[in-house]
Formats: structure tokens, sequence, C-alpha cells
């Protein structure tokens, strides 16, 4: 009871606060914000195409006019990395945008109404799940012709699923709480309650999965990409490790700095989830401040 | 007094992180506890009652440090011992029993094991000798069948029994001083009457010492030796019992006496002659639990040809202990809950014949208070958002509800600045008066309290029941209160239906129900109040009550 009674008055240092004392994260977000900067200046640090052959075939790197080498067509593997990023960010934040829409749309509906549309919903969320969701984003992007918008269709439909059952739990729990019934003993309606009481309170959780879930994206995107099905015109990190496979015993330098790449932002990601956790759910935090 | 206390606590300061609200959790504190003694110590969540226990017993948390003073078992400063004999003191010689007897049982593991691994720990006995020890225990708990419930796990306890088991554990390794940290809160009133019952008995076989911590007076008043009386870290009074109850001197223990609810027939009869407002015919409900396929649910009968009727500006308290049915009742009324059969008749309208649209314009008739003020306020809306929702939802224009929400505020003793707070930036009794705000600003015609005091300190509750006192009077307004705690119904209520098991055994009026009551469970629940021999002086009783509510420190 007296420790109840101390929390609130440590709990004043706020959102960024509580974000801050984590410190991976704090690294995260900061080699996240290079990326970013990165992508958006492609344009001004490699005007040309990355497509473009701007130096002779397998230089490795430092070499004069490629920073980071080039690959078995000349093409700089600089350029393509900052290029890339666009692609890796675009694809892994669209799709991520998608897949939460469909998610807490089919979890809001199926844990705020219970009952039937409940279990109609949820056998529903089973069929996704029970396909390997990889060999599903395969077929659907082999069959719709790689593009971006299959491409970004094919991962938001295979990602959806955790989303939906975390919105779900989220819902059903907080239906049943008592501000939900005193909005339904005032004569509030369903889409308000949904939309104002409960949807607010669900969010920190949801809000953590999407972040971790744009690095889950990226990866399947290179991995996509890696498999010869990325949009043909779009240069991007897992084309590029997938193009330099067979060199790569002679010319490393090609697979390597993209998979650096894939690497370091996934990682990234994960350290901001990880902290915007920390910072959103308080009682879930893993070290106690009591 | 010669002998060496059994537990001496003297000038113990334990320093709170900074940040808190005070720097110290307790400040100064000194008290002893002698063999065969039940010491009450009595405070408001927040004085640190059950800091001092926790330090006693070593399981203060990593952030609050104790700074000066000592704790001496029979002589022995506890702190100047090495850590490894400081476990074993506190393991053998104190034993702790808590407030929750759901949470404090390990679920996956038998009863008779958990004992079983304390003795495993603190004795030398051989495995038989340790079974033979957990049934003797269970016995002396007053288990049934202790050779049976050795093998339960705990979900199949009952809450009194999965305090009996936690007591049983305790006293299985013999010790000299008992700390009891509210262990009865959490209970009915009949069980609490059993588990104190069963706590004097063994503290005068045993001649233990033992450290009670309650909130209650009635408590206090039923098994106490002496009292500590703890504000905000410090003991305000000391003293046997007789003397701190019939003689309190503390204006702070004073004020807490006087806050107890207390079984008084206070106002004129309730006059029949009105009109009924609502009225509940034979309403049925049974809750479907579990089951699949193959395997049946269990069946809960929590509403068993319920019939009662409220009047116009009556009162009417439906009393019973958990289970009993009276919160689904509450809930029928309000339309949370779709009973099986039955009727419920606004003014003569059957609300459960209704279709959901024309339901609707009924429900701003009927509104209720919430029992837990933490979980029934949206946290992430400002306080006025959360008063003019209900107006809004009903087309009323947010600019003249906002302005309705603040009078409102200022209606149940707050400031209209609140508007713009956020709940959690308010106090359990503050937060129960916006959620009665919330449930006027639709003016009702009826008020369901769901327990709406349960959650408060005694002071807080008496200023709210206080409250909604003085409104039920202001406003014409009817209201059914629901409570398991019979000394806040005598106070409140004017028509008091008492519900056992899904049914309502006994109705009628408060005077009647509780001057003469005709069933069985009625008589059983009324012997179960605590301290119902201690009659609260006669000076320390306000002579308004109403002008503590105007003050709402709350």
């Amino acid at each position: 009871m007296t420790a109840a009674a101390i929390a609130p008055a440590r709990k004043g240092s706020g959102f960024w606060g509580a974000f801050a004392r984590n410190k991976g994260a704090v690294i995260g977000l900061a080699f996240l914000t290079l990326i970013v900067l990165m992508a958006a200046f492609a344009d001004v640090l490699y005007p040309d195409s990355p497509w473009d052959m701007t130096a002779m075939p397998f230089q490795p790197p430092l070499s004069e006019d490629a920073l980071l080498g080039s690959d078995t067509l000349g093409r700089d593997i600089a350029a393509g990395i900052a290029h890339g990023a666009r692609v890796s960010l675009l694809i892994g934040l669209t799709s991520t945008a998608v897949a939460v829409l469909i998610g807490v749309f089919l979890g809001a509906v199926s844990g705020f109404y219970g009952g039937r549309v409940d279990d109609l919903v949820m056998r529903f969320t089973e069929l996704f799940q029970t396909i390997p969701n990889f060999v599903l984003a395969v077929v659907l992007v082999a069959i719709f012709t790689p593009s971006l918008t299959s491409i970004v269709l094919a991962i938001a439909i295979v990602s959806w699923p955790p989303l939906a059952r975390l919105a779900r739990g989220e819902f059903m729990s907080l239906r049943s709480r008592e501000f939900v019934h005193a909005a339904v003993t005032t004569g509030q309606s369903n889409m308000t309650i949904i939309w104002r009481q409960i949807l607010p309170n669900s969010l920190s959780p949801i809000i953590v999965s999407a972040s971790l879930m744009v690095a889950t994206a990226i990866l399947l995107e290179s991995s996509l990409s890696f498999l010869g099905l990325g949009d043909p015109n779009l240069m991007s990190w897992g084309y590029m490790v997938g193009a330099a496979r067979t060199v790569i015993r002679q010319a490393w330098w090609m697979s390597f700095f993209p998979g650096i790449a894939i690497l370091l932002t996934v990682l990234a990601l994960n350290l901001v989830g990880e902290g915007l956790n920390d910072a959103l759910n308080p009682k879930l935090a893993r070290k106690g401040r009591s | 007094m010669t002998e060496t206390p059994l537990l001496d606590v003297r000038n113990l300061t334990i320093d709170l992180p900074r940040g808190a609200d005070r720097p110290h959790a307790v400040e100064d504190l000194t008290f002893t506890l002698e063999p065969g003694e039940i010491l009450c110590v009595v405070g408001e969540s927040g004085s640190g009652k059950s800091m001092t226990a926790h330090a006693v017993m070593g399981l203060l948390p990593k952030a609050v440090t104790v700074s000066s003073g000592e704790i001496r078992h029979q002589g022995t400063n506890v702190f100047s011992l090495p850590e490894r004999e400081q476990r074993a003191l506190r393991g053998g010689r104190i034993a702790m029993i808590f407030q929750e007897p759901m949470t404090a049982l390990n679920p996956l593991m038998r009863v008779g094991d958990q004992i079983d691994e304390v003795l495993r720990y603190h004795t030398t006995l051989n495995r038989a000798a340790r079974r033979a020890r957990v049934v003797e225990l269970l016995a002396s708990v007053g288990l049934p069948e202790p050779d049976h419930l050795r093998r339960s796990y705990p979900f199949r306890l009952s809450g009194g029994q999965r305090q009996r088991v936690m007591i049983a554990m305790a006293l299985a390794v013999e010790p000299d001083i008992l700390i009891a940290d509210e262990p009865t809160t959490a209970l009915d009133v009949t069980t609490q009457k059993q588990i104190l019952e069963l706590i004097q008995d063994i503290q005068a076989k045993r001649r233990m010492g033992v450290m009670f911590i309650t909130h209650d007076f009635g408590v206090v008043a039923e098994i106490a030796h002496r009292v500590a009386v703890m504000q905000r870290g410090r003991i305000v009074e000391i003293g046997t019992a007789e003397e701190v109850l019939n003689r309190p001197q503390h204006p702070y223990t004073r004020q807490l006496i006087a806050a107890v609810p207390h079984l008084i027939e206070h106002r004129e009869d309730f006059t029949r002659a009105r009109q009924p407002v609502l009225t509940a015919e034979k309403v049925c409900k049974t809750f479907h639990l579990g089951g699949g396929f193959f395997t049946p649910g269990r069946k809960v009968v929590a509403g068993d040809d319920l019939s009662l009727t409220i009047h116009q500006g009556e009162t009417v308290g439906l009393v019973g202990e958990s289970g009993s049915g009276k919160s689904t009742l509450g809930r029928s009324i309000v339309g949370l809950i779709k009973p099986d059969s039955g009727k419920i008749l606004f003014e003569g309208v059957d609300l459960l014949s209704l279709s959901r649209p024309a339901f609707r314009p009924y429900r701003r008739h009927v509104q209720m208070v919430f029992q837990d003020p933490y979980a029934s306020l949206n946290p992430r809306h400002t306080v006025g958002d959360i008063i003019t929702q209900g107006p809004v939802a009903f087309g009323e224009d947010r600019r003249k509800a906002l302005d309705k929400a603040k009078a409102l505020l200022s209606l149940v003793g707050l400031d209209a600045s609140a508007a713009e707070r956020f709940p959690h930036e308010f106090s359990g009794g503050q937060r129960q008066r916006i959620s009665i705000a919330r449930a006027l600003a639709l003016e009702p015609k009826l008020l369901v309290a769901d327990e709406p005091v349960s959650a408060l300190d005694v002071s807080v509750q008496a200023q709210v029941l206080d409250l909604l006192e003085d409104l039920r009077h202001r406003l014409n307004l009817s209201m059914l209160f629901i409570t398991h705690d019979l000394r806040i119904a005598a106070q409140i209520c004017d028509t008091i239906a008492v519900m056992q098991k899904g049914r309502i055994v006994e109705i009628g009026p408060a005077k009647e129900v509780f001057g003469n009551p005709q069933h069985s469970y009625t008589r059983t629940l009324l012997d179960a109040i605590p301290g119902k021999g201690w009659t609260i002086p006669e000076d320390v009783i306000p002579v308004t009550r109403r002008s503590a509510a105007l003050r709402n420190s709350a």
C-alpha cells in the first residue's frame, strides 16, 4: 500500500525520461535517424541512379571512385546502400501501416463484440497463421508480379495476424473495465466506445509491436529481393546481397556492406521498440523501479 | 515491565527514495510487543503501517532504506546480526500473513507441499514426521478433512480456507511473533469473524505476540489488547485498547473513530406512499462458466427470482457477501447484463423487452457509480471530458455540457478547475466524487451505487457517504446502494434487501431488518459485524456529519 503511494511521484520524468533511461534505445534511435537522413539525402549524396555503372567492376572498398567498392557490373555499392535505404524504410513502414490497419480493425471488432464474431474472425486469423509467412509472401509476390505495391501488400498480408491477436486481447480486457461500463451506461455508442474509450488505452502495446514489425518487414523484403522477387526498378539491400552471393569468395564486400546495413537497421528498430516498450508500458519494464 | 519484550522497536526511521511525497516512510517509531499480546496498528493507506511490518520482516523494497533506529528481538538488535542469522530469525521466530490469500499461495503447488517446504527448510523432521505435522497444522487452523485437503491445490479452496492455510504455514515453525498485514480485509464478514477468532485462539494457546495491521476500528475493538494509531509515518497515539477506543486523546484518532460507520437508526422512517421508480420482478440470471464441446460448464446462479421495488426518494440497500449476486442485479438494472427472465419496470415500462435503440433513452434515467475509482475513469481523458461524454452522447452542446460539468464538480465538492485535469491527479475519494458527478450529469432518476466506498479509507468513506446522502435529498434521487458492509447500509439505507446465493432472503425497512432480523442468515451477518460490542464514545461523534463533507479533504 505504501509502495503504491510512492510510485506516482517517481513517475514524473515523463515519456522521454523513461525512454532515455534505456541506453540501447537512444543509440538505436540515433542510428535510425542516420539511416533516415541517408535515405532522404540519397539523391544529394549520389545523384546518379544506383544502377549506373560508375566504376570498374570488382573494385575493392576504399578505391578511388567507389568508397565501399563496386559490384560485378561496376555499380557503386555505397550508392546502392543509400538508395536501398529508401526502399527498405518505405516498404518497412507502409507494409507495417497496412498490417496495423488490418490487424487492429479485426482485433478490435473481435475483442469488442466477442461471441460469434470473435469466433469467426479468430478462425480467419488462424487460417493465415497456419501458413508459413515467408512462403505465402513468395507466392503472393510471384502471382501479382514483383512491384512495390505487391511487395507491400504481400508483407502486410502475412504480418497482420499477431497484431490482430494482440489488439483482440487488449480490447477484451479493456472491454470489461469499469470505465467502459460507465461509457455504456452513459449512452455512448459502440463506435464512440471503441474509438474514444478503448483504442487510446490499447495503443501502447500496439505501437511497440508495430515498431518491431517494421524490422521484420525489412527482413522480409530483403529476403524477397534476395530471391529475385524485389521490384526490378528499385535498388534494395536484399537484391544486392542476392546478386553478389555467387561471387562472395572473390568479392566479400558486395554482400557484406548491404548485409551490415540490414543488420544495423533491424537492430536499431528492435532497440527503439524495446525503449518504447519501457516508456509506454512502465508496468512491464524489466527492471524494478520501486 | 521486567520481562524483555518480544519485539522492541526503537526510534525506527525509514527513508523513502527522493521525489516521494514525504521524506520518511516512518519516522522515529518506538513501540514494543510483549509475549501473549495483540498489538493492533491502525492507520489509513499510506500511513506507513505496512512499511513497519515489512521492515521487521526484512521485506523492504530496494529503494527504501532504514536510516536509523533499531529493531530488537528478545533483546538482540536484528540489524546488527549477519544477514544469514537475520534470515533465520525472520523465517523461524517471526512469521507473517498477508492481506491477499488469493496471491500469497503458489497456485501450482498443493497446499500440503507448500507447508511441507517450510518444515523442510526450518526443521530436521523426516518425511513421515513432516507429513504428520502438516496434517496436524491444517487441523489446528480448523480446516476440515486435513488429510484430504493437504492434497488440494489453492484454487479449490475458498478465500477463508486459503487464509487458514496461510496461517498454518506461518505456524509451521512455531514462531513467537506473528505479523498479520490486513489478513481479513479481502474476506467476507462471516469469514472475517472466523479468522479473527482463529487468530485470537492460536495466540492465546501459544502465547505468541501478534502485530495486527488493520484500518478497521471494528476489528480493533474485536481483538486488540493494545492499539497504536499511525498517521503519515508517525505513531500519534499508543495505549491499551480500552483507553484508545473509549477515551481517544489525539485529534486524528478521534477523527478516525468518528468516521467508523456504526449501526444506528438515524433517520425518520421512509414513508412508502410515494411512487415506485423501479420495480424488479422475478429477475433470474444464471452464468455458465467454462465447459467445452464435451464437458458441461459450471453453473452459477447469480439471480433467482429477485423482486424489489425502489420508490421515489428511497435508498434501497442490497447487502450480502461476495458472490451473492448483488452486483448482478445492479448491473441488470443499468442494462450491463441481460437477465435470463423476469421484468425490470422503470416507471411502468419493462426495460428488458425493449430493443437496443428503444432502450437507449432510458439509460440516462438510470446511472451507476462504480466500485473501483481507479478503474472507472478513463485515464486518457480529462475529468471535464469524462463528465460531458454522457450528455454529449445524448445530443447536448459540448460547451453547455462543460459548464454544467463544472457546476457539478462544485456540487460534489471539487474545484471547477478539476475539469481540465486528468484522473491520475486525484486521490481515490476525489475520483469517486468525479464518478458521482459523471453519473449526475445525465440527471438520472435512479442511481445504482455498486460498493462505492469499499475501496476507500474510513475517513474518506464517511465523506463520500455524506455526499451521497446530501445529494439524494437535494436532488430527490432514488438509489440502489450495493454493499457488503452492514454498518454502511445501516447508515444510508431506508430499505434493506439481504441477498444470499442469488436469492433475496429478507427485505424490509432498515429499522426492522436490523432491529428484528427474521432470517437466520441476516442474523449471522449481523452477528459477524466486527466491533459490535463496542459503542463509539459519545463525545467523538460529530454533531453534524455534514460539516465533514464540506471540508472535503478527500
